[in-house]
C-alpha cells in the first residue's frame, strides 16, 4: 500500500481548502523558478526517466510527447500546451478531484510543462458539466496570475506563460486529443485526421500537445522529488502513482492515488472495502472506462492493475475507472447501456462509427431481451470488427470494445436468453 | 520523387502525392466517396482504405495518407475487400434502397460502387433512418434520407463558394446536412453541389423527374451566359435540351460553372422566336421567309446596311455577317450594343491577359468596376483562391459581398490617378499583380485610366467582358471606332440585329430593322421583320472567352418551327441583296473565316501581341456602377427562362417580395 509520503494528491478528498495559502503549505509552487531554471530539456529528460506514462487513457509515455514539440520556431508560430479536462468516460472522476480539490497542481504543472515544451500558453479544456470545478479553476488561474506564478514573467523565472479555462459543451468526442482542438477553435467537435499529428499541427495550425490534467498535475512533484522516486512505484514500464476510481458494486466506493500494478484484490480490499457481497460475488469488472472489454471475475482478481497487466488479461488501464460489477448485474443491459452512449456520442462524422454504433446497439437492446439468434451473436462480433480500427478516432474502437468483451466472456449467457425467448414463445403462440 | 509499390508495381510518385493518388498512377481504381480532388481531404467516408507497410497492421485512409519511399501498398488483399465491404454495408443500411425513383440513378457514384465493392446482400434487419427534407432554394431539391454525409457540399460551399451556406447539424447517426435556418442557397455556383453529391441527396430541381442519364444525347458545348465560355455538355433528348453538366477543363471553369450556365436552358423553350414575322401598320404579322427577303430587298439598302451583334452570338454568325456587309460595299459594324467605344486598335489591350489559371498566382490585384460575382462568378473562385495563398485585393466601385477579404477604395474613379500608398506597395511588393478591369468601369470609359494604372502599378492589364461574343467580334473586326454612335451616325437604311438585345433602338428610328434572333425579346420588340435564328445550343459556333481563349461548340439539337442556323440566313439575305459571299457551307464559311482570322482556327489562346502603352494622359472621374442588375437576368434565354425568374425573385428580391406581402 502506499504511505501517506509518497503521496502526490494530498488534498484529494477536499479535507483542506483548496486555495492558493493552503496549496503552498502542501507545497505547491515551491521555488517553480528553480525548477524552471533546470531548462527545458533536462525537464523533459527527468520526466522520461520518471516513466510517466499518459494518464488520460492510451498511456503513451509523456516525456517523448513532450520531446516532439519543435525546438525552436522556424516560422514564428508559438507553440501551445491543451489540457484535457473534458473527463467524460463514464466510470472516470480523478480529473474532477484533482481541479476542485488540488488546482495548484494543476495550474505549476501546465506552467512547468508548458516551459519544457516552448509552449506560450495553455489551455485547459474542462468539460461543461463541471459547473462548481469551473468556478474552481478559474478562481484558482486568477489566483496564481495576482500572485505573479503565471503571466508575464512567470513566478520571476522570465518565462511568459499564460493559462486559460475553456469550457466544454458536453459533448464525450471534445476528450479526443483533435476534436478538442476543433471545438477549441470554435467548430464543430470532430476529430482531425492525422497525420499531421497536433506536435506539427495543432490548435489554430500551431505546434501543440494534448496531456491529460493528472498527466500533467503530477508534474512539478515528480521534478521536485525525482523521476527515480516516482520511478520506484510499479513494475517495469508502469511506473509511479495513479489515481484510481473505483465504483460500482464495492462496499466503499472511492477515487485513491495507489501505486502502479497493485493487485486488483489488494486494491479493493484496502480501499474499497471489499466486493458487495463478498468475492465469491463478483461477476466482472471493467478495469479502465467504459471503453475497454470486460474482465470476468476469475482472470481480474490476482491481475495487476496496470497498463500491461491488464492487457494481459484481454483489457486495458484505460483511465483506471474500474467498475465492479456483482452477479447481480444484467451484464448485457449493462455493455448495451454503454452501446448507447457511444450511439450517443458518435460524432457523425466518419461512416462505420456513425452508422455502426447505432447498428450496434439496436442488436444489443435485441440480445437483452434475446429477441435475436445464435447467428446474429456472429454478425454483431463480424459489425464490431468492421466499425472496430476503420475509424480516424478511437471511438470507433471504444464502441466495439465493450461489446467484443462481452461476447467473448459472456456468450453462454446470450445464448440462454435467446432459447429462454424461444422456448417462451411457442406457448404464446398456441 | 518517392518511389512506392502499389500490388506489387513500382511506381514512383510525385512529391506530395497521396497514397490514392499513387494507387490511381498505377491504374488502380480507389473507390471513394468523400475524396474530391478540388476539396480539402476529409477521410470521413472511411472507402478508400487500402493496405500499407509500413504502417499499423490496419487499413490505412489512402485519400488522406502521403505517399512516402518504400511503401507497399496493397488494393487487392484480403484485408482491403473485407475493409470495403464493411463500410459499404455501413453506407447502405440507412441508405433507402429507393433507386427506382432516384434522380441520381445511372450516374450514383454509391449504386455504381456497391455494385462493384459491396457484398451483394444485406444483414441489417433494424427500422432504417428517415430524414426530414431541407429547403436549400429552388435549384437544389433535397432527399436527405439518401445522404451518405460524405460532406463535399460542405466543403464546397466553405472552400470554393466562400460562403458559409450549408453545414452539418447535430451528431452521430441524427447528422443532418442543411443549409442555415433552411434558408436558400443563394451562391451563383451552388447548383454545384448537385454534381458533387454522390449519391442522390441533392439532386437538381427543376431537372427532378425528367429524365434518365442513359436517355440523354450529350453533346460538348461552350456556355454563353458570360464571357468565360465554360465547357459544358449539353444533355439533350429529342428536340429539347434537358439539362447543361460541367465539362472538366482546368484552364477556364475548372469544374464548375454558374448556376446561369445550368439552368437558364429551360428558357430554350421559351418565348422562342420560330416564324417569320413583318411589321406591318404598326403590328407584327406572320410571313413567310420569301416576304421577308423581298421586304428587305425593297428598301434597297445598297451601302446603307449595317449589323449590330447581340451578346450571344457565335464567331460564325458575325463573319457571315460581315461578310455580306462588305460584299454590300458597308462598313457600318459593332457589337458594343451599350454604345461603349474604347479603342480596340490593339486586343491585348481588351483582354484578360493574365488568363484565368494565371490569376491565381497573383499577389495584388485591382478591381476596376467590376461585381465579379455577378460578371464572372467562376473567376471570383479563382480570386479567391490568391487571396488564400495571399493575394491583396482592392475595388474600385461600390460594395458587394466577395466571399474573401477586400478592401474598397470608393465608388469614385479618380482614385485611379492617385492610389492610396498601401496600395502601390502592395503592388510593389508583388512579383505577379494584375488589374481587373470590368463592365462598370468600361461603361465609365475608365479602359485607359485603368490601363494607365496598370503600367504605374507594374501590373497586368486585364479585361472582363460579360458578353460571350466580345472577343470573338472583336478579333472579327466586328467593331466601329466610335461605337454604335458611327453606325447611328451613317444613318443607314436597313440595319441587321444578330440578337442585339440591348441596343437603344430609338436611335435607328429611320431604319429598317431586321432582327436575326432566337428569343422574342427586347430586339424582337423593336425589330419591322424578324428572322427566326438559332441559340447556342443550336448550332455549332467558336466561341472566344474574355481570355482570348477559342473554342468550338458542337450543335446539340435543332432549332424549333421555322427557325434557321443563323449563317444560313445571312447567306439566303446575300442572294435577296444580290451579292456575293463566297460560301455556300458551313465547312466554306469557316474555312473562309480562318482565313480571314487565322487564330479563330485553332482551340487555344490566342496571340493579340504585347501589351500597348497606356494612351497618353487617359484619365477619367465619376462614381462607377455596375451594369448587371439582377445576375439571374442577363441575356434574353435567361429572362425567358422559368427557373431563372424564379432565382430572380426569391433569391435577390426575395426580401423585398416579402415585406410587399407583408
Amino acid at each position: 500500500m502506499l504511505a501517506d509520503k509518497d503521496r502526490i494528491f494530498t488534498n484529494l478528498y477536499g479535507f483542506q481548502d483548496w486555495g492558493l495559502k493552503a496549496a503552498q503549505q502542501r507545497g505547491d509552487w515551491d521555488n517553480t523558478k528553480d525548477l524552471i531554471a533546470r531548462g527545458n530539456d533536462s525537464i523533459i529528460d527527468e520526466m522520461k526517466a520518471s516513466g510517466l506514462r499518459g494518464r488520460g487513457g492510451a498511456g503513451f509515455p509523456t516525456g517523448m510527447k513532450w520531446s516532439f514539440m519543435p525546438k525552436e520556431s522556424k516560422d514564428g508560430r508559438p507553440s501551445f500546451l491543451v489540457i484535457n479536462a473534458d473527463e467524460s468516460e463514464p466510470g472516470s472522476c480523478k480529473d474532477r478531484e484533482i481541479i476542485r480539490h488540488d488546482p495548484h497542481k494543476l495550474i505549476e504543472g501546465a506552467l512547468i510543462a508548458g516551459f519544457a515544451m516552448r509552449a506560450r500558453a495553455a489551455y485547459i479544456y474542462i468539460r461543461g458539466e463541471y459547473i462548481r470545478e469551473a468556478e474552481v479553476l478559474q478562481a484558482a488561474i486568477e489566483e496564481a496570475y495576482d500572485a505573479g506564478l503565471i503571466g508575464k514573467n512567470a513566478s520571476g523565472s522570465g518565462y511568459d506563460f499564460d493559462v486559460f479555462m475553456h469550457r466544454g459543451a458536453g459533448a464525450y468526442i471534445c476528450g479526443e486529443e483533435t476534436a478538442m482542438i476543433e471545438s477549441l477553435e470554435g467548430k464543430k467537435g470532430q476529430p482531425r485526421l492525422k497525420p499531421p499529428f497536433p506536435a506539427g499541427a495543432g490548435l489554430y495550425g500551431c505546434p501543440t500537445t494534448v496531456n491529460n490534467v493528472e498527466s500533467i498535475a503530477v508534474v512539478p512533484t515528480i521534478l521536485r522529488r525525482g523521476g527515480a522516486w516516482f520511478a520506484s512505484f510499479g513494475r517495469e514500464g508502469n511506473a509511479g502513482t495513479k489515481l484510481f476510481q473505483i465504483s460500482g458494486h464495492v462496499e466503499k466506493p472511492c477515487v485513491v492515488e495507489e501505486a502502479m500494478s497493485i493487485p486488483f484484490r489488494e486494491l479493493i480490499e484496502k480501499h474499497a472495502g471489499g466486493i458487495r457481497g463478498g468475492w465469491d460475488n463478483l461477476l466482472a469488472v471493467i478495469p479502465g472506462g467504459s471503453s475497454v472489454p470486460l474482465v470476468p471475475a476469475e482472470q481480474i482478481m490476482d491481475a495487476p492493475m496496470d497498463f500491461d497487466g491488464l492487457k494481459e488479461v484481454g483489457s486495458g488501464l484505460g483511465t483506471a475507472a474500474v467498475i465492479v460489477m456483482d452477479k447481480s448485474t444484467d451484464i448485457v443491459r449493462a455493455i448495451s447501456r454503454i452501446s448507447y452512449f457511444y450511439k450517443h456520442e458518435s460524432c457523425g462524422q466518419c461512416t462505420p462509427c456513425r452508422e455502426g454504433t447505432g447498428w450496434m446497439w439496436r442488436v444489443m437492446e435485441r440480445l437483452r431481451v434475446g429477441e435475436s439468434s445464435s447467428r446474429e451473436i456472429d454478425m454483431l462480433y463480424e459489425v464490431t470488427k468492421q466499425v472496430e480500427g476503420h475509424t480516424i478516432c478511437a471511438l470507433g474502437d471504444a464502441a466495439a470494445w465493450p461489446i467484443q468483451g462481452l461476447l467473448k466472456h459472456f456468450r453462454p449467457e446470450l445464448e440462454r436468453r435467446i432459447e429462454e425467448r424461444e422456448n417462451a414463445m411457442p406457448e404464446a403462440a398456441e | 520523387m518517392p518511389t512506392v509499390k502499389v500490388d506489387g508495381q513500382e511506381i514512383a510518385v510525385p512529391d506530395g502525392a497521396t497514397v490514392l493518388q499513387a494507387c490511381e498512377l498505377a491504374g488502380k481504381e480507389i473507390p471513394r466517396f468523400c475524396y474530391h480532388e478540388r476539396l480539402s481531404i476529409a477521410g470521413n467516408c472511411r472507402m478508400c482504405l487500402v493496405e500499407v507497410k509500413p504502417g499499423p497492421p490496419k487499413p490505412q485512409a489512402s485519400c488522406a495518407l502521403p505517399a512516402t519511399e518504400g511503401q507497399e501498398i496493397r488494393t487487392d488483399s484480403e484485408m482491403v475487400k473485407t475493409a470495403r465491404e464493411g463500410v459499404m454495408e455501413f453506407l447502405l443500411i440507412n441508405h433507402p434502397l429507393d433507386c427506382p425513383i432516384c434522380d441520381q440513378g445511372g450516374e450514383c457514384d454509391l449504386q455504381d460502387q456497391s455494385l462493384m465493392y459491396g457484398r451483394g446482400a444485406t444483414r441489417y434487419h433494424e427500422n432504417k433512418r428517415a430524414v426530414t427534407e431541407k429547403f436549400m432554394g429552388p435549384l437544389i431539391k433535397t432527399v436527405m434520407t439518401r445522404c451518405i454525409h460524405c460532406t463535399r457540399c460542405v466543403r464546397f460551399s466553405e472552400e470554393i463558394a466562400g460562403v458559409d451556406e450549408i453545414g452539418a447539424l447535430y451528431r452521430g447517426e441524427d447528422m443532418q446536412i442543411t443549409t442555415y435556418l433552411e434558408q436558400a442557397a443563394k451562391h451563383e455556383l451552388s447548383a454545384n453541389v448537385i454534381d458533387l453529391c454522390p449519391v442522390g441527396a441533392l439532386t437538381s430541381g427543376p431537372y427532378a423527374y425528367e429524365s434518365r442519364p442513359w436517355e440523354l444525347k450529350k453533346t460538348m458545348g461552350i456556355d454563353v451566359s458570360d464571357a468565360v465560355g465554360s465547357n459544358i455538355r449539353i444533355d439533350s433528348r429529342g428536340r429539347e435540351v434537358l439539362r447543361v453538366l460541367p465539362r472538366i477543363n482546368d484552364d477556364v471553369n475548372e469544374e464548375w460553372i454558374s448556376d446561369k450556365a445550368r439552368y437558364q436552358v429551360d428558357g430554350l423553350t421559351r418565348r422562342r422566336l420560330d416564324k417569320v414575322w413583318i411589321r406591318k401598320r404598326g403590328k407584327l404579322e406572320q410571313a413567310s421567309w420569301d416576304e421577308a427577303f423581298k421586304a428587305i430587298a425593297k428598301a434597297k439598302p445598297g451601302k446603307g446596311i449595317a449589323a449590330i451583334a447581340g451578346d450571344l452570338v457565335d464567331c460564325e454568325t458575325m463573319f457571315a455577317a460581315k461578310a455580306l456587309l462588305k460584299a454590300a460595299g458597308s462598313k457600318l459594324f459593332e457589337s458594343r450594343q451599350t454604345g461603349m467605344d474604347y479603342d480596340v486598335s490593339n486586343l491585348a489591350a481588351v483582354n484578360f491577359n493574365s488568363t484565368f489559371a494565371g490569376i491565381e498566382e497573383a499577389q495584388a490585384i485591382l478591381i476596376v468596376g467590376s461585381q465579379i460575382r455577378w460578371e464572372a462568378p467562376l473567376i471570383n473562385v479563382r480570386l479567391r483562391k490568391a487571396v488564400k495563398r495571399g493575394a491583396k485585393v482592392f475595388v474600385v466601385g461600390p460594395e458587394w459581398d466577395t466571399t474573401y477579404p477586400a478592401e474598397f477604395l470608393g465608388e469614385d474613379v479618380r482614385v485611379l490617378g492617385n492610389l492610396p500608398a498601401h496600395v502601390s506597395d502592395a503592388f510593389n511588393d508583388a512579383e505577379n499583380s494584375a488589374v481587373i478591369l470590368g463592365a462598370g468601369g468600361f461603361a465609365a470609359g475608365a479602359h485607359g485610366a485603368a490601363m494607365a494604372a496598370a503600367s504605374t502599378l507594374g501590373a497586368t492589364f486585364n479585361a472582363l467582358h460579360t458578353a460571350a461574343a466580345r472577343m470573338g467580334a472583336l478579333m472579327l473586326g466586328f467593331a466601329s471606332k466610335g461605337g454604335i454612335a458611327d453606325i447611328v451616325a451613317a444613318k443607314p437604311k436597313v440595319v441587321l440585329a444578330l440578337g442585339a438585345d440591348e441596343v437603344d433602338w430609338s436611335q435607328f428610328a429611320d431604319s429598317l430593322k431586321v432582327f436575326i434572333g432566337h428569343h422574342g425579346d427586347k430586339g424582337a420588340h423593336a425589330a419591322d421583320i424578324i428572322l427566326p435564328a438559332s441559340a447556342y445550343t443550336e448550332k455549332a459556333g467558336t466561341y472566344v472567352n474574355t481570355e482570348g481563349r477559342v473554342q468550338f461548340a458542337d450543335k446539340a439539337i435543332f432549332a424549333p418551327g421555322d427557325a434557321r442556323e443563323d449563317w444560313t440566313i445571312l447567306r439566303a439575305l446575300a442572294d435577296a441583296l444580290g451579292v456575293n459571299v463566297g460560301f455556300d457551307s458551313f465547312d466554306q464559311l469557316r474555312a473562309a473565316m480562318v482565313k480571314d482570322v487565322p487564330a479563330l482556327g485553332e482551340e487555344g489562346l490566342a496571340d493579340y501581341g504585347a501589351m500597348p502603352s497606356a494612351p497618353a494622359g487617359a484619365s477619367a472621374s465619376g462614381s462607377l456602377g455596375y451594369p448587371i442588375k439582377d445576375f439571374y437576368l442577363t441575356n434574353s434565354i435567361a429572362r425567358a427562362s422559368v427557373v431563372m425568374q424564379r432565382c430572380s425573385d426569391e433569391l435577390i428580391h426575395g426580401d423585398t417580395m416579402k415585406e410587399a406581402a407583408e
